[in-house]
């Protein structure tokens, strides 16, 4: 409980601080009189952004662990099983088909597309599980290369290449009201992957002892990986390309708190809106007034640390 | 003859062998037993230097085993790991052919194909030469192998785990092929074994580990006692006399 | 090992020979009219001698990747260094703005990035070859995660880049084969032969680590020295094409699984011998098609890694069990 409290109140200090960084200066002791301008950077700029990456956050976290579950794989996650490319892909399709499309459109031809293209990841990690546990994310990453390569084919012809680039990138400082509202569909879905914690513990546990148990293993698996989607698609195009928070902070989490998806469920959620909310500021002050995006600062931090997990990994796992 | 001394390896934080050290016979065939995870096949990696040990060291016909030249150590010793396989499409002539790899500089003489043969009619695979391996039964996929091992022609094989997943009448196959080559070929064969009835009948010399300590060393007689494989394996074994062998009864 | 039965592969070594005599002399003389010979032909022969640069490198480090990796579905255009290629020729452009165009086609520039390729890469792969005690798929993934750092790099520097500038890096992304530069394509051929000769020397031990770690070195292969120089060779043999014409990620996968389909063998002279010859039958085909059915509106690197990509869903779809 006393852990719980402390993991809280560091949360809303360092979510006070992400809101009172920035070009245009708000101290805290202004909270109690705002100018109008400053209520509105506020309302439309500082506040939009500290909750799509707390949400962000903690969403892609939840779904890095629900694959990792359902793949019975510490290193499978969004980013290391082509999800993310299939994301973009469908976002790509959406704007080539249609130009105007609203960002609704966009998630959901997004999700139809990197749903799909999961499945086919889940079908060929089924062949190659033996295989051992690095090559399952190396054919993975592997698989993202080809989809890239795939909507890269796409993006030439249409001259569309340095758009792509954008999307790839995540990025907080775009988001302002009105543009990253979708990104709330990932807390219904965090709810839900709650109700569902210990079918995904039980389906992690493998189809012949889940079915031994009762469970309905394919269900368990499309719900896992719908929601694995919907997350992804909606992060995508909302905030952009978030990488390694499903892949790190799962790991990360586990080294401390074992393995049941409703017990690592809370401290997965925290840690991951934690990870984003660091390195969204860390982004923010390293070469201020201007922003790295947190898609670099991510990159580098998480293939340091996630390096760094299979270094000390590969005893144990491998 | 191999002797080594102190061999402590570790993986991770576990200790897996603890300063074992012995001096092994020649021309015997040598079992080593005990239950999973004693450490068996750890110390025959480090005898074949497949691993290398955090601590010892293994001397091999009176010369260090990290002073040897690789080329010229597998021509006196070579190890059949568990379970071998590979992804290439390889027939089984082939793969016996590769058993001259260490002698030849990449042309098999008349001589070489000679030994290929010989091993193939000792390990009955001479009916199976031109079939992939990939194609073949589990058991005949292991004996390919062993014919391998005998075309290697090395005065030392050491096989860890050959009779795993194989029936009754392979693995007595197996072990009387390993008998062959100690009397005919005075080869010393040392051997991963589970099985404690197969040890019984076949083994001459047995080296008995338990949680990473070498526990008991001797001639297969002297180590066929009930009191002593109960404390190796922990469950209650009885020895009954059958002919002028020792069955193993357990339960 | 060597039996009399080498001679087995002929008839499949000849058709290939055959079409790609086929395929080089269409190239060559399709389209050439008495004006047109003395711009045309150099052109074309410079395109097939960069061909043949890169059907080299790609064959003997696809094949010598797969072996030292013990698996069939992997391409060493996925160990990051596409990535660096593409940072490193952005990061040039970025810094010197605009003006840079010249600058990037020069030789200089040219032997620039093979050298930090080649260091770079070489550097990594020995650092963590070390640190993990020799374990492969470990350096490999190190190479990838490595790739998608500098992945994100350089999307960041794509953002930040004005048009223009987004337009010369455009050009450099993709695989081409048109823009060679002879200075570069002596330099290229020269490294990648050098390599690939070195590589021969431990041809027979390539042979033996099929049959896995273990038997190898019971057979007396001088297992880690042999993974660590095949690792180099690979590292220095992708830096050379892929700084000659571009990244040509999946082309390697593509051409060792067809060769293998030909060549079912685990020969190593043999099969890298038929991976070539594949290769070069690919790229002047993909040439001829780029140049006359496409009209040179998309690049072949980018039809080689789309071709190639679909042809690994293929691959992995169809696959038993790894």
């Amino acid at each position: 409980m006393i852990l719980k409290i402390s993991q809280a109140i560091l949360l809303v200090f360092l979510s006070g601080l992400s809101v009172f960084i920035g070009v245009a200066e708000i101290s805290p002791l202004d909270l109690l009189d705002l100018s109008s301008e400053q209520a509105q950077i506020m309302l439309s700029s500082r506040l939009p952004r500290l909750f799509s990456i707390l949400v962000a956050g903690s969403s892609l976290a939840v779904s890095g662990l629900i694959m990792q579950r359902i793949t019975r794989n510490r290193f499978v996650s969004p980013t290391t099983a082509g999800t993310m490319e299939w994301c973009r892909l469908g976002v790509m399709v959406s704007i080539l088909l249609l130009p105007q499309a609203p960002s609704l459109l966009r998630v959901v031809c997004a999700f139809v597309v990197s749903f799909c293209g999961t499945m086919l990841f889940l079908a060929i990690v089924n062949r190659i599980r033996n295989a051992g546990i690095i090559l399952v994310p190396l054919v993975g990453i592997m698989l993202g290369g080809v989809v890239n390569a795939l909507s890269t084919f796409f993006a030439y012809r249409y001259d569309i290449i340095q758009n792509m680039a954008s999307w790839l990138q995540g990025n907080f400082s775009l988001v302002i009201a009105g543009n990253y509202e979708l990104i709330y569909i990932g807390i219904p879905l965090m709810a839900a992957a709650y109700i569902f914690a210990d079918r995904f513990t039980i389906a992690g546990m493998g189809k012949n002892t889940a079915s031994a148990l009762g469970l309905r293993y394919s269900a368990v698996l499309y719900t896992g990986l719908a929601i694995v989607a919907v997350v992804s698609s909606v992060s995508v195009v909302a905030v952009g390309n978030i990488p390694f928070v499903g892949l790190i902070v799962p790991n990360v989490v586990s080294l401390y708190r074992g393995d049941s998806v409703k017990r690592v469920l809370w401290d997965t959620a925290w840690l991951g809106a934690l990870l984003v909310l660091v390195c969204d500021i860390a982004g923010r002050i390293a070469i201020y007034p201007f922003e790295l995006p947190i898609g670099i600062v991510l990159s580098i931090i998480g293939s340091a640390v996630f390096l760094i997990l299979i270094t000390n990994s590969k005893k144990s796992y491998a | 003859m191999i002797s080594f001394e102190g061999i402590l390896k570790k993986y991770g934080k576990e200790t897996v062998l603890k300063n074992v050290a012995a001096s092994l016979p020649t021309e015997k065939i040598i079992a080593f037993i005990g239950g999973n995870g004693a450490g068996k096949s750890t110390l025959l990696g480090i005898i074949s230097r497949l691993l290398d040990p955090n601590a010892g060291s293994v001397c091999i016909d009176g010369r260090m085993i990290n002073q040897w030249n690789c080329r010229e150590l597998a021509k006196h010793l070579t190890i059949l790991g568990q379970s071998p396989n590979s992804a290439a499409r390889i027939t089984v002539e082939e793969l016996v052919s590769f058993g001259r790899f260490p002698h030849t500089n990449g042309t098999l003489s008349e001589e070489d194909m000679k030994i290929v043969g010989e091993a193939l009619d000792m390990t009955g695979m001479q009916p199976f030469k031109n079939r992939f391996i990939d194609e073949l039964s589990g058991g005949q996929r292991q004996m390919a192998y062993i014919a391998m091992a005998i075309a290697q022609d090395t005065k030392y094989i050491l096989l860890d785990e050959p009779l795993n997943n194989l029936d009754m009448s392979r693995s007595a196959g197996i072990m009387k092929i390993l008998r062959r080559l100690v009397k005919e070929k005075s080869k010393t064969v040392m051997i991963v074994i589970h099985d404690i009835n197969f040890v019984s009948f076949y083994a001459d010399y047995i080296v008995a580990l338990k949680d990473g300590e070498l526990r008991y060393m001797g001639d297969a007689d002297s180590i066929i006692r009930p009191e002593i494989l109960s404390d190796i394996f922990s469950t209650d074994i009885s020895v009954e006399k059958f002919g002028d062998r020792k069955i193993c009864i357990y339960y | 090992m060597r039996r009399p039965k080498n001679k087995k592969f002929f008839p499949q070594f000849f058709a290939l020979l055959l079409i790609l005599l086929v395929l080089v002399s269409v190239y060559l003389f399709c389209d050439v009219s008495a004006q047109t010979l003395n711009y045309n032909i150099p052109r074309r022969l410079g395109v097939l001698a960069a061909i043949a640069v890169v059907a080299l490198s790609v064959g003997v480090s696809t094949v010598v990747f797969q072996t030292v990796t013990e698996n069939y579905i992997l391409t060493p255009g996925i160990m990051g260094l596409d990535n660096l290629y593409i940072f490193i020729q952005g990061l040039t452009i970025y810094l010197l703005g605009n003006g840079t165009f010249n600058m990037m086609a020069s030789t200089s520039h040219f032997v620039f990035t093979l050298i930090v390729m080649m260091c770079a890469s070489v550097g990594i792969f020995l650092f963590m070859f070390k640190l993990n005690k020799g374990d492969i798929y470990f350096v490999v993934l190190s190479g990838l995660i490595f790739g998608m750092a500098f992945g994100g790099l350089s999307s960041f520097m794509q953002v930040l880049m004005d048009p223009s500038e987004f337009s010369i890096l455009e050009g450099r992304m993709f695989a081409s084969f048109n823009r060679i530069n002879m200075d570069l394509l002596g330099i290229a051929a020269l490294v990648s032969t050098a390599v690939s000769v070195w590589m021969f020397c431990d041809i027979r031990s390539l042979n033996a680590i099929v049959l896995g770690r273990r038997q190898a070195i019971a057979l007396g292969v001088e297992y880690k020295r042999v993974v660590l120089k095949s690792l180099i060779v690979v590292a220095l043999l992708t830096s050379a094409s892929t700084a000659l014409v571009g990244p040509v990620t999946f082309l390697g996968i593509l051409v060792v699984s067809i060769a293998r389909h030909i060549f079912p063998t685990f020969r190593h002279d043999i099969l890298i011998g038929g991976s070539i010859l594949t290769g070069l039958c690919a790229l002047v085909f993909g040439m001829l098609a780029t140049e006359r059915v496409m009209q040179f509106s998309v690049p072949l690197g980018v039809i080689i890694n789309f071709v190639g990509g679909l042809y690994f869903i293929y691959l992995m779809l169809k696959v038993k069990r790894v």
